[in-house]
Formats: C-alpha cells, structure tokens, sequence
C-alpha cells in the first residue's frame, strides 16, 4: 500500500492538465503576438518572401510577446512567493513597495547615467536590471522594517502604501530635476510592454531560471511556513536565513520584470489568485503554476493592449490596472461573502 | 517543594535555573526542574504563569538563560533538525493555511526526518498514516483544513505533531475544541506514548484532564511552585494554593479531579 498517494496524485493531476492548458495558451497567444500589428496577419504569410516582414515579426512582435509572457512570469512568481512568503493573501510585489522601489532605481539610473529602457545593449540592459533590482530590494527591506515584522496584514499593507508613496515622490522629484528623462519614464510608468527585444527576453528568461531554481530550493520553507511560524520553526527550519533568501529572489524578479516593462500591476496578485481559484495545493506547488499563470496573463494583456484600439496602442499597465482592479474586487466580494475575512 | 530527585540519567529533560524573557519581560524566572523518560506531565497554573512560555523554551522557540538539558546534553549543543527530530511542539491556536489537504499538513510534521527537496519516503507516509490512525482523521486525509470543523482542524494539528514521532512531545491546550470523546481518545493516546518510553508535556487548562498525568509542575507568574506526582497531597496543596482555593481537589469514582469552589470562601 502506498498510503495516502491520492490527494497528492490528484492535485498532481490536476496540476497537470493546469500547466498543459496553460502551455498551450501560451503557445496561441505567441502566434498570435505574432500576427497582430499595424501590417497584421500579411507579414506572417509573407515571411519567407518579404525580409522586411520577417524582420516585423522577428525583431519586433516575436520578442514583445516573449517578453510580456517572460515579466509575467517574474511576476507571478514573485506574487506566490510573497504571498507563501508573508503568509498573506494580499501580499504583491507591487504593495510591499517594491514596485516603487524598482521603478526609483531605474529612474536614478536614467539620470545618472543616462541609461535609456529602449536601450539595447547589454551593459545598459544589466544596469538598469541592476539598479531596479537594488532599489524593488531596499524598498521591501523599508517596508519591512516599517512594519516591523509581517505578522500584522494591515500595518504590512500601509507601511507599504506609505513607501510605495514616498518613493513614487522621489521618483517624481528626479523627473522634474532631470526632464530629460521624462518621456522614457513616462511609458515606463505606465507599464508598457512596447520596448522589449531579445536582449531584454534573455535576461528576463536567465533571471526566471535562476529564481525558479532559487524558488524550488527554497520551497520546504513555504509550505512549512503554511503552518505558523512558530511551528515551522519548531520543524528546525534556519527561518531567518531562509526568510531572507526568499526576499531577495522576490526583489530580483519583480525588479527585472520592472526594469523591463514599467510598472504592470496586480499581474502578481492576480495570478496566484486565479490558479488557487482552480486548483488547491501546497505553497511550494503553487510557485510554478502562479509564474506560468502570470506569464498568460501578461501575454494576453499585452495582445489585448495592441489590438483593442489598433492602430494605437494602449499601455499595457493600463489594461492590468483595470482588469487586475476589477477581478480583485470581484475576488474580495465572492470571499467575503462565503467567509468574512481575506487577510487577517 | 517536594522533589523525590532519581539519579541524572533518568531524567529526559532537566532544567537548572532556567529564565526566559518576552518582550523584555521575564516570563520564567529560575526554573529548577527535572522531566522523566516515559512519564506524562503537566504543566499547570494560572492565567499568565508562564506555561506557553516554558513550552516554547523547550522547543527552541524562546532563547533562554540558565541550564537546559536534553538526555544529559546541553539543549543547545543539538543542532536545529536534531532538535526538531527529538522534540516536537503543537502550538496554541497558530493560524494554518485552509488550502492545505490534510495529508500533506501531517506530512510537513516529517520535515525534520526528511533531507532537503528529497521528498517523503515509505517510512514518512507509514507514519503519516499512523498519526492520522491515532486522530481517527485518516477518513479526511483528502480534505482541505478549511472545511473542517473547529475540533476536526484540531485533531489534524495534533496528527501532525504526532507525525514527527518524537521523543519529548510538547502540546499546548491539545484538546481545545475536543469533544468528550476525542478527549477520552486523546489520554489513551497519551498513555500508549508514555507506555513507549516517550516523554509527553502538556498544557491543560482543564485541571481534572491535568491530575490525570503522572506529574505535575506547578508555576505562577513564571515561578515554580511545585513539582510532583499527580496523586500526592502536597500537589493537591499546592494546586489549591495557587489557584487561591477557588478549587479543591477531590477524589470521584476513582480519579482525582478538581472541583471549582465558587460559594462559601471565608476569606
């Protein structure tokens, strides 16, 4: 007898079916990534003929689909693991400040530097990478610190509103000192997935990797964390070191995903969420589902933000923002209305 | 204080002045105790007497000063998974995530057996499915904790303890939320541990379940008032004492229980 195999092999199972169909979205959504732009489906019929066809799909669609489907990932596996992290339902990479905090450190390195995010080369690509990932990091150290611990949603959830404010003030502040700036920071800002190129895939896809493996190294933590704290640390769990690996990867994705895209909300909230809603599992399972979840979920919004008012554009920030906003408050009234709390 | 003191080695556990603080608050102050192998003891005083407190040091959740000693070796001289394989701890009232199924909340009480990311072997779900057996919760093992009950959550949470198969099993308030019968099925648990040489703590607030153990350490505001077997006088005292004889404590068909004395004080 193998005891007790079946709830696992279900989740298991279910898990599955989850990550294939979630593939295979992905898959659709590529092709169509591909296709949707000002010269449309005649640029893929005409790619073996027309190289400035090939070259609209290849330099530019191609790499803005991957790339929305790569920071979604970055997204979505930083919201499970803020989420199993801070053992809170609300917890997002965008409300413990760190958003902010990556969106500041690319704005300092813009004028600093004068590092472009349309930039191509690779040096420029790292240092922006860089010095978002150092500020998403001081800002959840901040937010930390101002809360003086996790355990308490609400001082959690306003000490990061009050750093997310303050840094988006400095941020601000840069702009009006150095305008120069202003228009890349404005579509950053806004969250927009229309710079991408393959140097910025690459990089998203080496972090997501190494997050990933970061993540599932890490993973025994989350799902003991899913007990208590105490009682996760009575289990002889290194919880401190363990803790404070775990941020460092959460701010390591969400400031390449920021670095790269500006500012997309609530993909990180959303996605946990959504795969929860469909499938219960461990925390530790959930991180793999969430990132590829988040992955689609960007995917499909960047499609959405490119074709809705073609041939303009929408940033794509926008359309997350107000579905992300949307579903969160359909997700908090179908809660509250079978159980009367989400957070505490 | 009336300690019969059997030579070193028969002590599981034994404390010399231990003192702990919370929030720079002493919580325990100078505790000199020592707890046998096989034996079940519980820990009993007043609101605020330090017993959650005394649980937690044990289970290395609280730093402490002074000397504790785990099988005649420093506590601290055991690394964390050492200490977690030897000692396990059910906490009180620790919020848990409703998303889990409850085979694999027991299975996380296999954590410290467990190399890291190697997942559980046969040996972890056969004693998964033992504790779930001793909670009569193997029927709901493909359940999600959130659609349990407030005593049916409670006998997975005391499943998962058990699952660590330790020997020292530390449990604060383990039949909250139990129904009469789960609490009966509860001692039979305790005394079948006991009967393998296990060493069993437990907090109880309700003091006739609490005389059922073999002894009995008595604190108050963090002191130590008594240690002692559960059926001598002294402890009836002491118990009395520190509970300014609201209680009284009472033979009935055989056992020992604690009868509250709510009219007729003089004092």
């Amino acid at each position: 007898m193998t005891p007790g195999n079946m709830p696992a092999q279900h989740s298991f199972k279910t898990g599955r079916w989850l990550t294939l169909v979630m593939l295979l979205l992905s898959a659709i959504l590529l092709l169509l990534g591909s296709a949707v732009g000002s010269t449309g489906w005649d640029s893929l019929a005409l790619l073996q003929r027309d190289p400035s066809a090939w070259q609209i799909v290849w330099e530019i669609r191609l790499p803005r689909s991957a790339g929305a489907w790569l920071a979604g990932a970055l997204l979505g596996l930083a919201g499970a693991l803020a989420q199993g992290l801070f053992r809170n339902p609300l917890a997002d990479p965008y409300l413990l400040g760190s958003a902010s905090g990556a969106s500041l450190g690319v704005a300092l390195a813009m004028a600093l530097w004068g590092v472009s995010p349309l930039a191509t080369q690779w040096l420029a690509l790292l240092g922006l990478s860089g010095a978002a990932f150092a500020g998403a990091l001081l800002a959840v150290l901040l937010t930390l610190l101002l809360a003086q611990g996790v355990q308490q949603t609400l001082r959690l959830l306003l000490a990061g509103v009050v750093v997310g404010v303050v840094l988006g003030a400095v941020s601000s502040l840069i702009l009006l000192l150095v305008p120069d700036i202003m228009q890349a920071m404005q579509s950053f800002m806004l969250g927009s997935t229309s710079f991408l190129a393959w140097p910025a895939c690459m990089l998203m896809a080496g972090v997501r990797v190494l997050c990933g493996l970061l993540a599932w190294f890490m993973s025994p933590l989350l799902d003991a964390l899913a007990l208590g704290e105490a009682t996760a640390q009575s289990l002889g769990l290194p919880l401190p070191a363990l803790r404070t690996a775990l941020v460092v990867v959460l701010a390591l994705a969400t400031g390449t995903a920021v670095a790269h895209t500006g500012l997309v909300a609530f993909v990180g909230l959303a996605a946990p969420h959504l795969v929860r809603s469909l499938l219960k599992t461990t925390p530790a399972r959930l991180i793999g589902l969430a990132s590829l979840c988040g992955a689609v979920l960007l995917q499909a919004a960047d499609l959405l933000a490119r074709s809705l008012l073609a041939p303009r554009e929408l940033p794509v920030g926008v359309l997350t923002a107000v579905l992300g906003g949307a579903y969160l408050l359909w997700l908090m009234h179908g809660r509250s209305a079978r159980r009367p709390e989400v957070g505490s | 204080m009336s300690r019969s003191v059997p030579s070193q080695a028969e002590f599981a556990l034994q404390a010399e002045s231990l003192v702990a603080n919370l929030g720079g608050v002493p919580v325990l102050n100078g505790l000199s105790f020592g707890f046998r192998h096989g034996r079940w003891i519980s820990v009993v005083g007043p609101n605020g007497a330090g017993k959650s407190s005394l649980l937690r040091v044990l289970a290395g959740l609280l730093p402490y000063a002074g000397s504790l000693q785990w099988q005649g070796q420093p506590l601290q001289s055991f690394s964390a998974r050492t200490r977690a394989q030897h000692i396990a701890w059910l906490g009180q009232g620790e919020a848990c995530d409703d998303d889990l199924s409850v085979y694999d909340l027991v299975m996380l009480g296999r954590m410290p057996h467990q190399a890291w990311l190697a997942g559980p072997s046969a040996s972890d779900h056969a004693a998964v499915a033992r504790a779930l057996n001793a909670m009569q919760a193997w029927a709901w093992r493909d359940r999600l904790l959130g659609e349990l009950s407030a005593g049916e959550r409670q006998r997975v949470l005391l499943a998962r303890a058990l699952a660590v198969e330790a020997q020292l099993l530390l449990m604060d308030e383990p039949l909250s939320n139990l129904d009469p019968p789960h609490q009966a099925q509860w001692l039979l648990l305790v005394r079948a541990l006991v009967s393998q040489g296990k060493t069993v703590v437990s907090v109880l607030h309700e003091i006739s379940i609490a005389l059922q153990a073999d002894d009995m350490l008595i604190l108050q505001e963090g002191r130590q008032m008594h240690q002692g077997a559960c059926t001598e006088a002294a402890t009836h005292l002491a118990l009395e004492q520190v509970f300014e004889h609201r209680v009284r404590v009472a033979m009935l068909e055989g056992q020992w229980l604690a009868v509250p004395r709510i009219q007729g004080l003089e004092s």
